[in-house]
């Protein structure tokens, strides 16, 4: 199996218009979108629902109120302040049972709610994992270990050797969940100060996990000088640049129109470039097939 | 827009950079920095000559950090929420909590601002105990920086905020996003307004969304290559669109008004 996320650091630098722009020029593969707070690859690869699963991620105490002695304690051994007036504030309650354990009268029960949902779409281009998490719920790193998972499981039964994941902004939680075991990192970033800034903590986190990361530039044109400057900081990191993305109206209306911008614009500047560094990070991470290092996140 | 919205005011404040995952406004203010502190939380540490390896933490801990490695009780530092659960349950009282250093709050001085920003240890997780504590800032006006998704850093972000400017684009993606973060605004019962950045003829779709959801659109910043240009160039909005700071300024008293 190869396994390739594309990451960025800033948010809306492309990586969704990359990932679906490249599954275009694929003969074949599995994709998981792994942005769960903010999914959007399912809005451009249309396909068929294949499955649809809940996904009970949220674990909240509960004060039975006629149990309940009012002693405190749970209040006084929450480490997240989730507990005030002998009652749980469910968006800030971690579900770790601390009050459960420190209450004498067995007044606290753990539930296990419903946070959102984990869903398979068989796009044209292959099978497609991907979840929605419920606005404002935690446990995104946890989803996405899930997503992963089944991204894995999909690329067995389907006989399909590549994994592509849409991977979130970020460098924390769900950002190192999405990037742990993967063959290859393509950072997409855009010539601008924080998107410079972001690509930099990228870096540092892949070294970190010793994950190979390579970099294209989104929208290169937009600041040539900035490009360069890009360039040379991830020279100086012995990061490969694999490409510069043209800035290209097409992109919009191909996001507009809701479909990956090959199918809509086949001979687009950004279109072509993409093709190229596709078939260049494909190369690659078939290379490095299996040096990843894999973390244990749930 | 953060940014901008603060240099147009340009008055006494504070402004708190919350996106600690990719902390960028001090790019845009160049905030003199004055202090730093490390942010700490809490983690266990297994006294291996009390433990006996009941298992009880490892059972206990709802996120998987307590691991048994043969007769040996292990922590997965990445993995602790700090939650101390394991302290609780341990009947050979083995367990004591100490302080892990998961980043650094930043702060000092732009113009007429207090700036505070935070920044995550590389590895490290959670971002939650870092906004947390660039939150603990008090000021008569305060504007939040917060990171995108929908998530814990988000909720944590604009939790208590008087409130929420949400910023947008006028695309599928933009309109799924948005549709998310105002369910996150009506959990927290923060009112809210919406900015659509690269607008086009074709607002349709957020605004049939802010039409149905009773959300006021507050501005349009017009799509246009110049201000890609010199926002990639390092300068603010204000910079880039000249005459946009009335905009801004009036936007803002809308925004009283509209408030919590």
């Amino acid at each position: 199996m190869t396994k390739i996320a594309v990451m960025s650091g800033k948010g809306g630098t492309g990586k969704t218009t990359a990932v679906a722009s490249m599954a275009w020029y694929s003969d074949g593969l599995v994709l998981a979108d792994c942005d769960v707070d903010a999914a959007n690859l399912a809005l451009t690869m249309k396909g068929r629902l294949r499955t649809k699963d809940d996904y009970k991620g949220a674990l909240k105490a509960v004060i039975d109120e006629k149990l309940c002695v009012e002693c405190g304690k749970c209040e006084a051994n929450c480490a997240f302040g989730a507990i005030s007036d002998f009652r749980v504030v469910d968006i800030h309650c971690e579900g770790c049972g601390a009050c459960r354990v420190v209450c004498p009268a067995g007044a606290v029960r753990m539930e296990l709610r419903k946070s959102g949902e984990v869903l398979v779409l068989d796009t044209d281009r292959g099978p497609m994992a991907y979840a929605e998490l419920q606005p404002g719920e935690s446990n995104s790193g946890k989803l996405v270990t899930l997503v992963r998972r089944l991204a894995d499981d999909l690329s067995e039964s389907d006989g399909l050797d590549t994994v592509l994941i849409d991977g979130p902004p970020g460098t924390g939680c769900p950002a190192i969940a999405s990037i742990t075991g993967v063959d290859l990192i393509l950072a997409i970033t855009e010539p601008s100060r924080s998107g410079e800034h972001d690509l930099m903590r990228l870096i540092e986190l892949a070294h970190h996990f010793s994950i190979p990361i390579c970099v294209a530039v989104n929208k290169w044109d937009l600041h040539p000088g900035v490009t360069r400057e890009i360039e040379e900081s991830c020279r100086r990191q012995e990061v490969m640049v694999v490409g510069r993305i043209p800035y290209d109206p097409n992109v919009n209306k191909a996001i507009k129109a809701m479909r990956p911008l090959p199918s809509q614009f086949p001979d687009s500047p950004a279109a072509l470039e993409l093709h190229r560094i596709w078939k260049e990070v494909i190369s690659r991470a078939k290379d490095r097939r299996g040096s990843g290092l894999v973390l244990k996140l749930e | 827009m953060a940014c901008a919205l603060a240099l147009a005011l340009d008055r006494p404040m504070t402004f708190l950079d919350c996106d600690v995952e990719g902390a960028n406004a001090h790019l845009f203010l160049g905030p003199e920095m004055l202090s730093r502190e490390e942010v700490f939380v809490p983690y266990p540490i297994i006294d291996a000559n009390r433990c006996d390896s009941c298992g009880k933490c490892v059972e206990e801990c709802q996120f998987g950090a307590m691991i048994r490695l043969g007769k040996k009780v292990k922590l997965m530092s990445n993995l602790c929420h700090g939650c101390g659960v394991c302290r609780l349950v341990c009947p050979k009282a083995a367990i004591t909590m100490a302080g892990r250093p998961v980043g650094i709050v930043h702060s000092g001085n732009a113009g007429l601002m207090r700036f505070y920003c935070g920044e995550l240890r590389t590895g490290e997780a959670l971002s939650v105990p870092i906004i947390r504590k660039i939150k603990e800032q008090r000021d008569d006006l305060v504007i939040i920086d917060c990171p995108p998704g929908t998530s814990c850093p988000a909720v944590e972000s604009v939790e208590g905020s008087d409130f929420a400017l949400l910023v947008t684009e006028p695309t599928p993606f933009g309109e799924h996003d948005l549709r998310g973060m105002i369910t996150v605004c009506r959990r927290l019962e923060v009112p809210c307004g919406v900015v659509i950045n690269r607008s086009s003829e074709d607002d349709g779709i957020i605004e049939a969304l802010c039409k149905a959801e009773g959300v006021p659109i507050l501005m349009r910043i017009p799509f246009d290559r110049k201000v890609a240009e010199a926002y990639a160039k390092g300068g603010t909005l204000l910079e880039a669109m000249p005459g946009i700071k009335d905009r801004l300024l009036d936007m803002f008293l809308e925004i009283r008004g509209l408030r919590r």
